[in-house]
């Protein structure tokens, strides 16, 4: 179970995380897109830090809603309304709760997944965040079916999306800045799905 | 009468769009919502609903966008402002911009010049 203030925790995890790998992600988004991935994600988490002193005692939904709804409103690029839809989606499930287990953690990163889905019109394949998420939850879902074990399961949902950034190296970008590359884009790992690995890792290593 | 917001990543972009189409239909309600906060490139969340906020009227609003996140974006305000008559036209910018602010300032409805915008990119320039 993780309470609360444990999510808060890993809420600043994720932003030392994205501070850390800012320059990283712009590098990669400089090869295959407009180059500020790395520069747009500070600034959403930055905003995101503004509001963690006015979310103590609140509830773990609104807690997540609130952090979406700053990254929508300060990040600037598609990044901004995909993670913005994915943390208010993941916090809509979550609505009301002072603590999570690992089973709430899937249902809001299914809810998640068909946000960015929706928002993006976009699915697997297409080189993008989603050829990170879906993998990671379908790991978790996996190992939790065969071990129970939480740790685990976040360990499993991490090496997938790992496979999954490597995966989007081979494919053809189809939506987004990259689609206008076409064959040029393969070679290169996508920004967003490096993203997601990056903050899944983050909550997998408070687990 | 039915207004306009110019959605693009460039701020320069989004003015520019709004100064051509005085030229045929000055006096239409149209304002530009370009670039980021810092004058960055990007398209925001809070410049497009204050955009929004200063010209809506009854008429409805039609929001042109350049690409990529701007149409995300977009729709990401419509949805917070769920009471209000706000559609995005799928149009190209330029052109739409000049063919919707004539209709509109001709007294058309916002769903018949969405219409009508809607068949301008099928229109070839060669």
């Amino acid at each position: 179970m993780v309470n609360q203030e444990q999510v808060l925790k890993i809420i600043r995890k994720m932003i030392t995380v994205i501070r850390e790998q800012k320059d990283f992600l712009s590098d990669l988004d400089n090869v295959i897109g407009d180059g500020d991935h790395g520069i747009n994600m500070a600034r959403g988490f930055d905003e995101i830090e503004k509001k963690i002193p006015a979310l103590e005692g609140k509830d773990i939904g609104t807690v997540i809603k609130t952090a979406g709804m700053a990254l929508v409103s300060k990040v600037g690029g598609a990044s901004g309304p995909l993670y913005g839809t994915a943390f208010m989606k993941a916090g809509g499930v979550l609505a009301g709760k002072s603590q999570i287990d690992i089973y709430d953690f899937c249902n809001a990163l299914q809810s998640a997944i068909d946000g960015v889905m929706l928002r993006g019109k976009s699915t697997t394949g297409e080189k993008t965040m989603l050829d990170a998420m879906v993998p990671a939850y379908q790991a978790i879902k996996r190992e939790m079916e065969e071990s129970n074990d939480a740790k685990k399961a976040m360990e499993a949902g991490v090496a997938a999306a790992k496979e999954g950034v490597e995966y989007t190296k081979k494919i053809i970008a189809t939506k987004g800045r990259a689609s206008y590359l076409g064959e040029r884009s393969i070679g290169h790992q996508d920004p967003g799905a490096t993203s997601f690995t990056i903050l899944l890792e983050a909550i997998a290593s408070m687990i | 009468m039915v207004g306009f917001v110019v959605v693009s990543h460039s701020h320069n972009l989004a003015e520019s769009v709004v100064e051509l189409t005085r030229m045929m239909a000055d006096g239409v309600p149209i304002i530009g919502a370009g670039g980021l906060e810092d004058g960055s490139f990007g398209t925001s969340f809070d410049k497009i609903s204050r955009a929004i906020d200063k010209i809506y009227s009854e008429d409805g609003i039609i929001i042109l966008v350049d690409m990529g996140s701007a149409v995300m974006t977009a729709e990401m305000v419509i949805e917070s402002m769920a009471d209000r008559t706000i559609k995005i036209a799928d149009c190209p910018l330029v052109e739409g911009a000049i063919a919707g602010t004539i209709d509109s300032i001709s007294g058309l409805s916002i769903n018949e010049i969405l219409d009508n915008l809607t068949e301008i990119g099928s229109i070839k320039k060669l």
